[in-house]
């Protein structure tokens, strides 16, 4: 079953371009690499020790091995739900990134999750977003979190975005998003 | 009502959570509210232009500040287990020690509403907000 199905909704991506530079030229669009590069160097990311999988035409995936420092109730060694939030709030602006026609920053406006179940303890979690709309200001996505069976999932979400449309975007070298 | 003995319950309660650890967490009692301090740190950034926190740390942190005051004010029994919880971005949070509470807004036998607000420099401008509900243990 691929997101779209589950989500039961078509992607929309982005329609707008972003305002042109000063000099009349438009920002290149970042290859899906690009995107999953920066997207994985996000520190809070990569200190959760999370890998981008994939990250493409407003669909994103994200896998966060298990480990100690993610453990949010140290008698069952259940994770935090705040690990849950974070990757799912970083999967979704994965896929709003990949959505994007041009590259511009974003913030989330909201996150709503809904824990489905106990994440099972010591194994691996794994993340799926897609960006569903981009409208000219705001990005609408929905994820969801699961461990070995992706229709029985721990946790889905819904977030919206808030796009920053004509500001400058940075280099690969020297930025992340989230 | 809260004396040093709850708030040192609070503080070893955090300290023994290693998600909270690792965001640099810790807790203290403000009469019997339950205020969470989470230092800046590097590996909390989530866009490093401005540098801003992750929207991941700041639903952690709220998140964290709700189940500390549901365990405070129903007893570590309680075990309160997130049912749903949503979380509004109010203003980027910035490279700064920021601070949460949270209150019980109904209590119900099985579910807890909590209503949880995080704040930097100013109590009055809150950054985030949360709503959740948590599922938890009858007392027996």
């Amino acid at each position: 079953m691929t997101p779209r199905q589950f989500l039961g909704h078509s992607l929309r991506v982005d329609s707008k371009p972003s305002f042109p530079l000063k000099h009349g030229v438009s920002q290149p669009r970042p290859s899906y690499a690009e995107i999953a590069a920066r997207m994985a160097a996000t520190a809070y990311i990569a200190g959760l020790k999370g890998e981008v999988i994939e990250a493409a035409n407003g669909r994103a995936r994200l896998r966060l091995p298990c480990g100690e420092h993610l453990i949010g109730n140290p008698e069952t060694g259940v994770v935090h739900g705040g690990v849950i939030t974070g990757c799912l709030d970083h999967c979704c602006g994965i896929a709003v990134a990949s959505a994007l026609r041009s590259p511009m920053p974003f913030a989330t406006l909201d996150l709503r999750i809904d824990y489905m179940k106990a994440a099972t303890p010591h194994v691996d979690l794994l993340f799926e977003s897609e960006c569903l709309k981009v409208t000219s200001e705001i990005a609408f996505a929905r994820g969801l979190a699961y461990q070995a069976e992706r229709d029985n999932p721990v946790a889905i979400c819904t977030g919206t975005f808030m796009l920053i449309r004509g500001a400058p975007f940075p280099n690969l070298s020297d930025t992340g998003n989230g | 009502m809260a004396d040093q003995e709850d708030g040192d319950r609070i503080a070893r309660l955090l300290e023994a959570v290693p998600y909270c650890r690792h965001l640099g967490i810790s807790g203290e009692l403000q009469d019997v509210r339950v205020r969470l301090t989470m230092p800046f740190a590097p590996h909390l950034v989530g866009n490093p232009m401005l540098p801003a926190l992750h929207g991941g740390v700041i639903g952690s942190l709220l998140e964290s500040a709700a189940i500390a005051q549901v365990m405070f004010d129903l007893g570590p029994g309680s075990k309160p287990r997130p049912v749903d919880i949503t979380v509004d971005y109010l203003r980027s949070g910035r490279a700064v020690t920021s601070y949460a509470q949270a209150r019980i807004a109904k209590q119900g036998r099985r579910v807890v509403n909590v209503h949880a607000e995080m704040w930097q420099e100013d109590e009055t401008k809150p950054i985030a907000a949360l709503r959740g509900h948590f599922l938890i243990t009858a007392p027996a």
